[in-house]
């Protein structure tokens, strides 16, 4: 499954910039594995220590928290889009 | 009995009181309306200054920090003439200039958990334009308890976030949103990642649209919903918002039922300036 993966400004010095990339994968444990295979690093702000995700970054398949599906093994289908959006607090 | 219009009004409310659906009704809901600006910053200008044109009858504006040089690049409210003067002295002065009908209170002060009922209580709906994560935390806290709107705006670099939360048992809250703070220093700050200048613009002028709907009654507010801004790809996305029945304080059953240490909450001893901080000054409102 190929999906869309939209990234905040923060991540995209991962990807020398670019905030839109392509994942794959069928659940998005996976897709943030391929993407982690490709950008070292980019999800070390998402996924804490313990393997699970932080509360202060949401994670978004299309408009759905994926706190409320099935989190890391949330199921992503072919042209879905994964957001990932950061807690900011600039006023 | 409801208000009545003077000459002068009539005249400069003429274009929202010819407005379906807002008209003669809800410019009178304005005029009575009062409303709390947390910050008067980047977000807190463009906010304060739509409000005061629009006829909001009494603004608060509650902010313990003086004009630096380097807000005016975004804080449209205050000029060049203002550094070094209160921040809220400054702002009060521009919005009694745009609308001297306005009832304009200025609470120099920073918001703390002392004072935030106190500071609140008289307003309708609180917006908030802080910039950092405890006054966040605090001002959602404190909204829930006394059952007020919020209208929430957030900012970094060329990104902004807006919402609306409703009080209420089964209306999502900012701790719904974003049940922990990042850990400190984890999130760069304005005076550290700098700030796209017209991106506050655009994320204040969102929440005063809100805030005025509110007020009004019309359309569908931006509630349940967080809009998600990015300038560089002009990019507006909405993404669901979910009640937490489990959340510590709009929740089934509240574990948080008064206002806490918001420094200790994220993670900053007492005291210690939150790592969003451009003065390096104690824990408080800046903008």
């Amino acid at each position: 499954m190929s999906v869309r993966v939209k990234l905040p400004t923060i991540l995209r010095k991962h990807t020398g910039g670019e905030g839109l990339v392509e994942g794959q994968g069928t659940t998005l444990r996976e897709v943030l594995s391929d993407l982690e295979s490709r950008y070292p690093g980019i999800t070390q702000s998402v996924v804490s220590e313990g393997g699970g995700l932080h509360r202060f970054v949401n994670v978004y398949v299309n408009s759905e928290d994926v706190r409320y599906l099935g989190a890391l093994e949330t199921e992503v289908g072919e042209g879905d889009t994964v957001s990932i959006l950061p807690a900011v607090a600039g006023g | 009995m409801s208000r009545t219009f003077t000459e002068e009004e009539v005249v400069r409310y003429a274009r929202h009181i010819i407005l379906p659906p807002i008209g003669g009704d809800g410019q009178r809901k304005l005029l009575e309306a009062k409303v709390l600006c947390v910050g008067a910053g980047g977000l807190g200008s463009p906010i304060a200054m739509y409000l005061a044109a629009a006829g909001v009858g009494t603004i608060g504006v509650v902010d313990f920090d003086r004009v630096d040089l380097t807000n005016l690049q975004r804080q449209i409210i205050h000029g060049t003439e203002d550094v070094g003067r209160p921040k809220v002295e400054s702002a009060a002065e521009t919005l009694r200039s745009l609308n001297p009908g306005v009832d304009v209170r200025p609470h120099d002060t920073v918001l703390s958990s002392a004072n935030a009922f106190e500071i609140m209580e008289p307003y309708d709906i609180v917006i908030d334009g802080s910039d950092n994560f405890p006054v966040r935390y605090l001002v959602n806290d404190a909204t829930e308890m006394l059952e007020k709107p919020l209208v929430y705006g957030s900012i970094y670099q060329f990104e902004g976030q807006a919402t609306v939360f409703l009080p209420g048992r089964d209306s999502p809250c900012y701790r719904c949103l974003f049940p922990q703070p990042p850990p400190p220093g984890s999130v760069p700050n304005c005076a550290e990642a700098g700030v796209f200048g017209v991106l506050p613009g655009i994320v204040g002028c969102i929440q005063a649209t809100e805030a005025i709907k509110l007020i009004t009654g019309i359309g569908n507010p931006l509630v349940g919903r967080l809009l998600i801004f990015d300038a560089l790809d002009m990019d507006f996305q909405t993404v669901k918002i979910r009640w937490d029945p489990e959340c510590p304080v709009c929740g089934k059953e509240p574990t948080v039922t008064e206002l806490i240490d918001y420094d200790l909450f994220c993670g900053l001893a007492p005291g210690e300036a939150p790592p969003e901080a451009e003065h390096g000054v104690a824990t408080g409102v800046r903008a």
